[in-house]
């Protein structure tokens, strides 16, 4: 049988999927053509919130790439756009003229971004929020110092793009015209919290607030004139307030239409040869924005264009917010009605709200701010009309407290049923995630791989594990990384996203609020959570030495038989005479066995007895010597060559350059040991591009490359950016060493976090954004006013050494005889 | 029994320790964080790491050496290490420190 030809008209999420599910039934069924008007092909448009909030870049949520396209032999036509169909010859016609014939046609136009008409609303920097070009202008804002935002719409869009925009440093103000957030899926106290959550993170919001005019200036956009006469100045204005199928196009092709395309359960228009898929669609008097709807309607068209049966079916939706430290979900109906009854926790010192609406012993909407962990739980009662009348009492706190038996979260997703969503992002179904497992994906990256679950904002990642756990049964067990360790399951990760959004500022708090299963934590996460919380809150918290490493305690490397070693800095590779007289006369007085000249162009005191410590550094210190940090996960050294006063090839004053970053930098905690290098010429003789940060000087300025190790691994720097002088040389280090400090895990290099976050996001954070440069500096000189002192000449004072370095008692000379 | 007065609680950090020379080497006097002190040897039987130098939680120490865990109350090894090192009675009367003699006085004569 000859190939039909199939036109698809849009590249959009739902379109993209058909497209998949078509080309795993029947690779061979049709000839395809693809029309975009946008010049490019599918990416998922509901990871644009990560992009515009800097974790994710264009190039992750690209879902089919060029080359996709072509193995799978779909002819691609980006960039043109459709002007009609003609019905009755079976063609669409371009924009140029040109007629392609179709066997079957399929429409994915999706939905243009409803605009308010209010006066001005054509004003330039006016825009939607609903493209990668609309991203793109609001990240280009954040560049901007200063820049101001407005947004109309406090809705689902409107809320992740003010927080996108507030993460890239603009001023954003909210103005939502009903009286509270999210109005359509939270209910008022849920809305007051999501409301006081924004405004913590700076967000301005205004609510039941009326946008009367965009006031202009020059034909650019100036202001928001509310209609109590406020004035909201900006430099940009977001209109997110909803959504209109793109039902252009098939109005004027005849098709029957209503809010959208209308289509039967096989979404198939009123044309037998004309299907329509995802949200230009109109079923059964719905219409739809979410994803997972979107991708139930791809799999049934794929299946009707084979020739299958197949039915599309609502199902019940739930939501959530993609804002970090705004745990919100809501599903169901929560209005209030006769013959419904609610169950409400409120827990103001979490922050938890929850509340559930009942209906003839059956929950028919749910709301929860905080903590959303059994939200899933929740979200299938709802789905599955459960009777909820036994277990009523205790419901609102969740599955852990049904039967008075904590429930075994492995049973939980067991009991799972097949069409069960695991992945929002990708609408994953629990069926899907088994069906890949049973083909041969074993683990977490073969079914990331083949599904695409969890590779994309990745919250479901604990359970797509837990669907392998128990698909294979013993075969499986659950990577025990992901936690920090045996005292939480919450990772790094979770565990820092908590210490800064709930303003978390003592290790007491931190094993409250993540409820930690051991009474103080252990030697692996009391170091970590000591370091978030010094790192996070430089004023408020106060270092705990308890929670140090005993190198770090004692301020000296301890060795393999007890004894330690003195490292004194040697500021850029300097020394003097007087300072080596010095070294010399603590090596002999203490008796050092050994004296090692350093990798890091210092001089290493071997062998040093942990009593003589304070008396030596009380020495060292005289002679103007302090702690060289040898021992910290902090600022190590600065290595340099000797530059221009005495090199023939040297540029710039490199040495001078290593002082000052040393100078500046010295002191500061960070996630792992900091080792930076300067070098004169691109001869590179101080090894810089195997640093944390490496500096090569040439004529023309200064190469700042980071990510580097010479370790466990050895890998060369990547180029950050080069920079016409030092001045900027020092902040972008500078700023580079604080974004490491405030984001990385503990125990990370800095090469290992590069790799996680990507240099590119690096690059856009710190390079490009020299508003957000200026904050990391900032805040690492408010850190550094701390945290800039010789621990040396704190500790050897006589009050220091009695209290903790002296034995508590000398029981050898008497008692125990 | 008789007890020896080392010291008082307020000497030794929360979650920290301090040593007691005897005779026969150190012994490392903890104190935990709800104000309990424990005395045990200060020495690692598995490469002599000074157990008073590790990081204490709840009623144990991690050795700063190789990370093996030891309970306080019982000395003995925690998790997948085997060894135990000994422990000494200890009470805490008015804020004073007090270790019992007779436990010193056996450790010296056991070595």
């Amino acid at each position: 049988m000859p190939k039909q030809n199939l036109v698809i008209i849009g590249a959009g999420m739902a379109s993209g999927r058909a497209l998949e599910e078509l080309l795993a039934l029947a690779p061979d069924a049709y000839n395809v053509t693809l029309f975009n008007a946008e010049p490019r092909g599918n990416y998922n448009r509901i990871m644009l919130s990560p992009v515009l909030s800097g974790e994710k870049t264009y190039e992750d949520i690209v879902t089919h790439t060029a080359e996709w396209y072509e193995e799978n032999g779909v002819t691609c036509r980006f960039g043109e756009k459709i002007a009609s169909v003609d019905r009755a010859r079976k063609v669409v016609i371009s924009e140029t003229g040109e007629e392609v014939p179709y066997d079957k046609l399929m429409f994915g136009t999706g939905s243009n971004p409803f605009i308010i008409p209010l006066p001005g609303h054509d004003l330039e920097g006016v825009i939607a929020y609903r493209d990668l070009e609309d991203t793109n202008t609001m990240i280009a804002l954040g560049e901007k110092p200063g820049a101001k935002a407005v947004v109309i719409g406090g809705g689902l869009l409107g809320l992740e793009a003010a927080a996108g925009l507030a993460l890239r440093g603009v001023d954003v103000t909210v103005v939502h015209i009903m009286g509270h957030l999210m109005e359509r899926q939270l209910d008022e106290a849920a809305g007051y919290l999501l409301r006081k959550a924004l405004v913590d993170k700076g967000i301005k919001v205004m609510c039941s607030a009326n946008s009367k005019e965009i006031l202009g200036e020059n034909g650019r956009v100036k202001a928001l004139l509310l209609d109590d006469g406020t004035e909201l100045p900006c430099d940009l204005l977001v209109m997110a307030v909803g959504i209109r199928p793109n039902i252009a196009l098939a109005k004027e092709a005849g098709l029957m239409v209503g809010r959208g395309i209308h289509v039967d359960d096989q979404m198939i228009t009123s044309d037998e040869d004309i299907l329509a898929v995802g949200e230009c669609v109109e079923h059964d008097g719905a219409i739809f924005g979410l994803v997972a709807p979107l991708y139930d309607q791809a799999k049934v068209l794929a299946r009707t264009l084979v020739g299958e049966e197949a039915k599309f079916v609502q199902k019940e939706l739930s939501t959530k917010l993609k804002v970090t430290g705004c745990d919100l979900f809501s599903a169901g109906d929560f209005a209030e009605g006769e013959g419904r009854e609610d169950i409400v926790l409120r827990d103001p010192a979490r922050g938890v709200y929850r509340r559930l609406v009942i209906e003839k012993g059956k929950i028919v909407g749910a709301v929860m701010y905080g903590d959303t962990a059994d939200s899933n739980w929740f979200f299938g009662l709802i789905k599955d009309g459960e009777d909820i009348t036994e277990m009523r009492e205790t419901l609102i706190f969740g599955p852990a407290y049904q039967g008075g038996e904590p429930l075994d979260p492995m049973a939980a997703v067991a009991a799972l049923p097949d069409d069960a969503e695991i992945c929002g992002c990708n609408g994953i179904s629990k069926g899907d995630i088994v069906a890949a497992i049973k083909a041969g994906a074993h683990d977490l990256g073969a079914v990331r791989a083949t599904t695409k679950a969890s590779a994309s904002c990745g919250t479901c990642t604990g359970l797509v594990e837990q669907v392998l756990g128990v698909t294979l049964g013993d075969d499986f067990v659950i990577p025990a990384a992901q936690g920090m360790c045996g005292c939480t399951d919450l990772s790094h990760e979770d565990v820092r996203r908590m210490i800064k959004s709930q303003e978390l500022k003592s290790q007491q708090a931190v094993w409250q609020a993540c409820g930690w299963k051991t009474v103080n934590g252990c030697h692996v996460c009391r170091p970590a959570v000591n370091y978030y919380l010094l790192a996070d809150w430089p004023l408020e918290y106060q270092d705990d030495p308890q929670s140090r490493f005993v190198n770090e305690r004692n301020h000296a490397n301890i060795q393999k038989d007890g004894t330690y070693s003195v490292v004194p800095r040697m500021w850029g590779g300097i020394t003097t005479p007087d300072e080596l007289r010095a070294i010399a006369d603590a090596a002999d007085k203490y008796n050092v066995p050994t004296v090692k000249v350093t990798g890091g162009q210092r001089i290493d005191l071997l062998g040093v007895k942990k009593e003589d410590l304070p008396a030596m550094w009380y020495d060292l210190n005289q002679a103007g010597l302090v702690s060289g940090h040898a021992y910290s996960k902090g600022l190590r050294t600065v290595k340099t060559c000797v530059g221009k006063d005495h090199c023939r090839f040297g540029t710039q004053d490199s040495t001078g350059l290593g002082i000052k970053l040393e100078k500046l930098l010295w002191g500061s905690w960070t996630p792992h040991k900091v080792k930076l290098g300067v070098s004169g010429c691109p001869r590179n003789c101080a090894e810089a591009t195997c640093k944390d940060v490496g500096i090569i000087c040439v004529d023309s300025g200064f190469e700042v490359s980071v990510a580097g190790a010479a370790g466990m691994d050895v890998k060369e720097t990547e180029l950050l950016a080069k920079v016409a002088t030092e001045e900027e040389a020092i902040a972008l280090t500078t700023a580079f060493i604080q974004i490491y400090r405030e984001n990385a895990k503990y125990l990370d290099r800095g090469y290992k976090w590069v790799a996680k976050v990507g240099l590119d996001w690096v690059k856009a954070q710190i390079v490009e954004d020299l508003k957000t440069r200026a904050a990391l500096v900032e805040r690492f000189e408010i850190s550094q006013s701390i945290y800039r002192k010789d621990p040396w000449a704190e500790q050897a004072t006589p009050d220091y050494r009695e209290k903790k370095w002296n034995p508590i008692a000398d029981l050898t000379l008497e008692a125990a005889e | 029994m008789s007890w020896i007065d080392i010291g008082n609680i307020e000497d030794i950090p929360v979650r920290g320790a301090r040593v007691l020379k005897t005779r026969m080497g150190c012994v490392a006097v903890f104190r935990t964080s709800e104000a309990e002190v424990f005395a045990v040897d200060d020495t690692c039987p598995h490469k002599q790491g000074p157990l008073s130098e590790g990081i204490v939680h709840g009623k144990a120490v991690t050795c700063p050496l190789h990370n093996w865990v030891f309970s306080l109350e019982t000395g003995m090894a925690q998790g997948a290490d085997e060894g135990s090192i000994a422990t000494y009675p200890t009470m805490v009367e008015n804020g004073r420190i007090l270790i019992s003699a007779d436990a010193l006085q056996s450790r010296v004569a056991a070595e």
